[in-house]
């Protein structure tokens, strides 16, 4: 069967993608963020992942109000990317690791799960940011992939409980699924950030820091809010943490904290990124 | 989730929202593609009625104003593609809907990374 090697859960403003682009890394304003992933890389060396599960939340690339899924899985031989409107550069195609796609809509709508399936599908910097940041500057992706998209553009948004189980369930399809391959979830968002209205720029490190200890020690912690309270508590944006939660269901009961770092801000953002494995 | 409650500030794009601003959306939805920018720069009014703008939407659209363009069913990651057409990012938006500069709403911004 697969191995699950751990989660990895990131911010992905888009601004990451303009200072890397402007080579801005060692920038005071950018280092203390990109700092966070020397460590992260160090992991990956050692874990070498063959696949990457991404879980994400689209912006408005691949899918508008004419059709917005909840819960949409990819299932394409290759993703790419595509100008989003506002000047980031367009990365390389990925490649799609079409067995585990179709084993994981098996399962997950085995498990009740109404997905929707796409085997065609752009992906955002939601995607491709976190991409270039843990592997950055390489003229291929070591990692084949599988997009799992959350709506997070128009509410109702799935709750957070929902999210939760969404990544328990994909965490039993990447342990059934028949192959020696190595698989890493990959959660992207938050943490807490408002880009509209007159709250914009609204923050939150309390519960960004109580959110990122509960994902180690107290996982469902987060379940027990509604999406207003989290919009309350994390900005309209920070609902991202959705993708955080879910990646952290894809983990078993007790996990060891493999890296952790926090940073205010990136654009509007405060910024998150974190490593978990299992512990047993 | 409890529709009534009311977060300061907040628009949440439920399917009010959605339902009022799906003609706005559908054309910052489209300025994903270069040359649908460059349409739109260079006649304007026509681009917004060939999506079929409101009066509260166009406006707005003249205006570039962002809390109007969110009042008239604006949805923030579309509106981002309309803000790009004239080199305005995420804190030129936060900026203008706080009433700040944007060195002012920067500051904001690393004053909360230091509490």
């Amino acid at each position: 069967m697969a191995t699950l090697v751990g989660g990895i859960t990131t911010s992905h403003v888009p601004a990451i993608g303009r200072a890397i682009a402007r080579d801005l890394q060692g920038d005071p304003y950018f280092k203390p963020f990109f700092d966070g992933f020397p460590p992260v890389h160090a992991w990956l060396d050692r874990v070498k992942p063959d696949v990457a599960v991404v879980l994400y939340n689209d912006h408005g690339l691949n899918f508008f109000l004419d059709k917005m899924p909840t819960f949409a899985v990819g299932a394409a031989s290759e993703y790419r990317n595509a100008d989003e409107g506002w000047g980031i550069p367009v990365v390389p195609p990925f490649r799609g690791e079409l067995d585990l796609s179709w084993h994981l809509i098996e399962s997950l709508i085995g498990e009740d799960f109404d997905l929707t399936t796409c085997q065609e599908m752009l992906v955002d910097h939601a995607f491709t940011l976190p991409m270039v940041l843990l592997w950055p500057g390489r003229a291929a992706w070591p990692v084949s992939t599988v997009p799992v998209c959350i709506n997070t553009v128009q509410f109702p948004l799935p709750s957070a409980r929902r999210c939760w189980q969404l990544g328990q369930s994909i965490g039993r399809a990447i342990q059934s699924w028949d192959t020696d391959k190595r698989v890493v979830v990959v959660g992207t968002g938050g943490l807490s950030h408002q880009l509209d209205g007159e709250r914009a720029g609204f923050i939150n490190k309390d519960f960004d820091l109580k959110f990122m200890d509960s994902l180690v020690d107290d996982p469902t912690w987060a379940t027990r809010y509604s999406i207003t309270d989290l919009v309350e508590l994390t900005g309209t944006q920070g609902v991202e943490l959705l993708m955080w939660l879910a990646t952290r269901g894809t983990l078993s009961a007790v996990v060891r904290k493999v890296h952790a770092s926090y940073h205010i801000p990136i654009s509007n953002t405060a910024a998150g990124l974190m490593v978990l494995e299992n512990a047993v | 989730m409890n529709a009534t409650r009311e977060i300061p500030g907040t628009t949440l794009f439920d399917g009010t929202q959605a339902r009022k601003g799906y003609a706005l959306n559908k054309m910052c939805y489209s300025f994903n593609a270069a040359a649908n920018r460059e349409a739109f720069k260079a006649d304007e009014e026509g681009y917004c009625s060939k999506f079929g703008l409101n009066d509260a939407q166009r406006h707005a659209i003249r205006e570039r104003n962002v809390l109007k363009l969110i009042a008239a069913g604006g949805n923030v990651y579309y509106l981002a593609k309309f803000a790009g057409i004239f080199g305005l990012d995420v804190q030129d938006l936060g900026a203008q809907q706080t009433g700040m500069t944007k060195d002012q709403f920067k500051a904001k911004l690393l004053a909360a990374g230091r509490n």
